[in-house]
């Protein structure tokens, strides 16, 4: 089946949401969409077997043969991986929006469309195996991000989050194209997969280096990676199924996916593994840090979305040391890429159902700020119960799916002490060390979280609504996904066999030959090693810590505003829009006579630089028409009538002239036996005549302060420029050619091919269609234009009027 | 400001059907003899002028009442539909068909989807150029 088209399906399904939702308003629209994820979840599912044993499926759609551009959707372990994750997590959040947004009062059809949207473009990248169409679902997710984030669109701070976003994200996406181009130019190709085999050649590059940190700036961007992260937290003023989607489980592990992906074509370079490992532990570290200063229950999930992001980063870039390594099977080495993509699945999981918990307490009491929360224990037991997995998952602690992917990130960090490349041997001890500081504070604020929102006191009187638990329907996603944290904790090796092995494969592929092979076996304890103090270790001083967070908590306030990087972005922001502005201004008069010196001014200016760096100028009098008596007589009255407009003092005098000027050359035409030109020009003539006498009412008198000598003088110097330029072109032209003339082409052709007779019109029509075409669209819109410039100006609403 | 040009009227009653004639001849005559859409476009509009010089806006709307903005966007449509018709005979965009015909009263005839692409430029030049007057002389 080529189920490259299955990609599409969601697109096609977004067609008919607004259909839906106008004609069947009494239903929730939500209940439509959700059949697409259930269906395509239930479908991906099935190809699991064939992963499973490390086999892959390939299906292909050309879209631009031409280019060499194509849809190809490439299965193996990780994309299918990411591809039940998106779909999976997607039916959940379908699911749980039904009950979260009121289908009476949203705008439901824009909001599923948006939805349905993103998931095209994510199933897209995941399973592309082109680079551009790859690069195309990227930016799709940005799009779709943007029109989401901004779903709320009367709020200034959901604009601001949805411009931030797209400003951040697209910027990376730019540059990860550029990086894609210079891939496709070192290997001579776009698919992936044959990129992954010409890696070793490639590694020597000159643009191997730049490709990579092009791409990685692409992944960091869309990850949240420091220092990019700052438009996630931004991003939180979407409706919270959309940050549960998008902005947890999804979109932002694309860069995840990316680098992933690309693991096996860079990982032989040091700088790949110390910029992903390096970048994405330090972002572990401060998202956990600053994940405290938060007050809002959603900015909290925001920084530890950044934060464990930043340690699945971390963890593909330790994965890339396998490379260096002989006989991985008997090392600690293995276990980086095997923890990265389990521990991915348990965050999509446990993150998920936190951030459902937080729409629900913002659903139920009104308010998100963790200031005013507090005591809901007793209220809302179920969400309680849940948010208490989550966290505690988040946390590391067991028996829940997060404290084995915990402890296989100390594992990993750990062996990296034990590497010997790329100044590892000096350098590498401040992993470990920098991982167990991020899981300290990580463990703080997973308590924070659950214990500052629902033990305490309860304090009704700051709640906007009277708290309650949420109806069956919005718990039955994050209950779902609650019971799957702690599955994942009693069959973690099912887990690893069906979904991370195979995904492993694919992000080492030159170490594994089937995910048999991949020799990791996941079990909850094993003995007294340094990975079981260190865990104890982050209980107590992390347990000890969170008890004194009343005292201390209050010293981030003290960091200023001014030096952070949101303040960068927003002066960066101001100074490029102002920046901009006030450079317009400097020489945009709204006089269009300015406007008409630019322009003429540019125009000798590269012209007579074409023709003198080309050597161009020649002037040849040979083969010359004589100069008749009709000639010179016209030529005198075009003369005169151009001077006439100059000097003369009324509109309506400069008027005439001008006709005269196209009246003249009119007979020009006909003295050079033109007629299509002459009666063409005789006739376009009669009516710009008529339109200019129309719109001479219209115009302003000409202030008179413009009217200055300098002024005047500089109009001179451009008008004689021009002339000049056109007469030497016109003698240039005459005095060389450097190819042999057209016209007999059209002489032999024109009947034979065009059937016609008259070359000036079987070109307009036929030769040169497109150019026509063209033409008319123009004159369309000028059409267009005039109509807006007229009736729907401003200052006919103020009753104000020039010739008023 | 009222005067009385009855001579003008007059002349043009006459005058603007030999020049609308005209301008049907030019445009037929095209492919042959000088001419086509964008000459023949700009006559009917040249005499559809006149009528509003010697008349007045409102008279020249009750004679002629087309929306001006619509024949532009037949006329794009139809000088696209031609060019993109060549498509579904699988040959390139653009390319024309032609032959020759036996019609009765003008015996044989040479009939080219050239004109067809021609008659959408003479609707948008006489749509464009009307609708820029037309709006230009309605604003007082």
């Amino acid at each position: 089946m080529s189920f490259v088209f299955l990609i599409f399906l969601p697109l096609l399904a977004a067609l008919f949401i607004p259909l839906l939702f106008k004609k069947v308003g009494k239903i929730h629209t939500g209940w439509f969409v959700l059949a697409v994820p259930v269906i395509l979840f239930i479908y991906y599912a099935s190809l699991l077997p064939t992963t499973i044993d490390g086999g892959n499926l390939v299906s292909e759609f050309q879209w631009i043969p031409s280019l060499d551009i194509a849809f190809v959707a490439y299965i193996d372990g990780l994309s299918l991986l990411f591809t039940l994750l998106i779909t999976g997590i997607g039916a959940l959040v379908v699911l749980y929006s039904i009950f979260y947004l009121d289908k009476h009062r949203e705008q439901l059809h824009n909001f599923y469309v948006y939805l349905l949207m993103f998931m095209t473009a994510m199933l897209g990248i995941v399973q592309s195996d082109h680079l551009i169409t790859l690069y195309l679902f990227w930016e799709l997710t940005s799009i779709s991000s943007f029109l989401l984030i901004g779903y709320w669109y009367t709020r200034d701070r959901s604009r601001f989050g949805a411009l931030k976003s797209m400003m951040i994200t697209v910027f990376g996406g730019l540059m990860m194209l550029g990086g894609f181009v210079l891939l496709s130019i070192m290997g001579n190709t776009y698919s992936i997969r044959e990129l992954i085999t010409l890696a070793p050649e490639m590694a020597t590059h000159d643009f191997f280096i730049w490709a990579l940190v092009l791409v990685l700036l692409g992944a960091f961007t869309k990850s949240a990676q420091f220092p990019f992260y700052i438009w996630l937290p931004d991003a939180m003023e979407a409706p919270t199924p959309v940050s549960a989607y998008l902005h947890s489980a999804t979109m932002v592990k694309a860069g995840l996916y990316l680098v992933a992906r690309l693991t096996p074509v860079f990982a032989i370079s040091g700088t790949w593994m110390w910029l992903v490992a390096g970048v994405g532990l330090f972002t572990m570290f401060w998202g956990s840090f600053f994940a405290l200063k938060q007050k809002d229950l959603k900015g909290i999930l925001a920084f530890s979305t950044v934060s464990q992001l930043g340690l699945i980063m971390s963890l593909l870039g330790a994965s890339a040391a396998g490379y260096h390594i002989d006989n991985i099977a008997e090392t600690t080495f293995m276990y980086a890429g095997f923890a990265a993509i389990f521990h991915l699945i348990n965050h999509a999981v446990f993150k998920g159902s936190l951030f459902m918990i937080a729409g629900i307490i913002d659903h139920e009491t009104g308010t998100r700020d963790i200031r005013k929360l507090g005591g809901l224990m007793s209220l809302m037991p179920i969400s309680f119960t849940v948010a208490m997995i989550g966290a505690f998952s988040m946390a590391g602690l067991p028996p829940f799916g997060g404290f084995l992917s915990k402890e296989m990130f100390l594992t990993a960090m750990l062996s990296l002490t034990d590497f010997d490349l790329f100044s590892m041997d000096v350098w590498g001890i401040l992993f470990p060390v920098v991982a167990w500081l991020g899981s300290v504070f990580t463990f703080i604020y997973s308590f924070y979280f659950v214990f500052h929102t629902f033990a305490g006191k309860h304090k009704p009187k700051q709640l906007p609504k009277p708290a309650h638990e949420a109806p069956i329907g919005m718990l039955i996603s994050p209950v779902f996904l609650a019971i799957l944290v702690i599955v994942i904790f009693f069959i973690p090796n099912r887990v690893g066999d069906w979904l991370v092995k195979p995904a492993v494969m694919a992000i080492q592929p030159f170490l594994y030959n089937s995910p048999s092979e991949v020799d990791v076996h996941v079990s909850a304890w094993h003995g007294f090693n340094t990975e079981l103090f260190m865990t104890l270790g982050i209980f107590a001083v992390g347990g000890l810590m969170f008890w004194t967070l009343h005292k201390w908590q209050k010293s981030y306030d003290r960091f200023p505003d001014a030096i952070s990087l949101n303040a960068l972005y927003d002066n960066l922001m101001f100074l490029s829009d102002d920046g901009a502005n006030r450079f317009s201004m400097l020489y945009m008069t709204g006089f269009i006579r300015s406007y008409l010196v630019y322009m003429f001014s540019f125009v000798i200016f590269i012209l007579l630089g074409t023709l003198y760096l080309t050597e161009a100028f020649a002037v040849d009098f040979t083969n010359l028409a004589p100069v008749g008596f009709y000639e010179i007589v016209i030529l005198v009255a075009l003369v005169g009538s151009t001077l006439t407009i100059l000097v003369s003092k009324s509109r309506l005098t400069s008027i005439i002239a001008l006709g005269a000027v196209g009246y003249s050359v009119a007979l020009f035409f006909v003295i050079f036996r033109a007629p299509d030109l002459a009666l063409t020009q005789l006739v376009i003539e009669t009516i710009s005549v008529a339109l200019f006498l129309l719109a001479f009412y219209h115009l302003p008198q000409i202030s008179r302060k413009e009217e200055r000598m300098p002024f005047r003088l500089g109009n001179a110097v451009v008008a004689v420029g021009v002339g000049i330029t056109m007469t030497l072109i016109a003698l240039s032209s005459h005095s060389q050619k450097a190819m042999p003339s057209i016209s007999e082409f059209y002489k032999e052709t024109v009947y034979t091919e065009a059937g016609g007779g008259n070359i000036v019109n079987v070109i307009l029509v036929d030769y040169r269609g497109f150019d026509t075409l063209f033409e008319i669209a123009v004159l369309g819109i000028a059409g267009i234009g005039i109509i807006a410039m007229i009736k729907l100006r401003l200052s006919k609403k103020e009753g104000q009027h020039e010739n008023k | 400001m009222k005067t009385n040009d009855v001579m003008l009227q007059t002349a043009t009653k006459v005058v603007t059907f030999i020049i609308l004639m005209f301008a049907v001849h030019i445009f037929f005559a095209g492919h042959y003899t000088p001419g086509g859409g964008f000459v023949g476009g700009l006559l009917t509009t040249s005499a559809i002028v006149l009528l509003m010089l010697s008349f007045d806006l409102e008279t020249v709307k009750k004679i002629l009442p087309f929306n001006y903005v619509t024949m532009t966007a037949v006329g794009l449509l139809l000088a696209l539909a031609t060019a993109a018709a060549s498509i579904i005979f699988d040959v390139p965009f653009f390319t024309h068909a032609y032959d020759y015909f036996d019609l009765p009263l003008f015996g044989e005839t040479s009939l080219h989807s050239a004109m067809l692409f021609d008659a959408g430029v003479y609707l948008v030049v006489v749509g464009v150029t009307m609708t820029i007057i037309q709006t230009i002389g309605e604003d007082e």
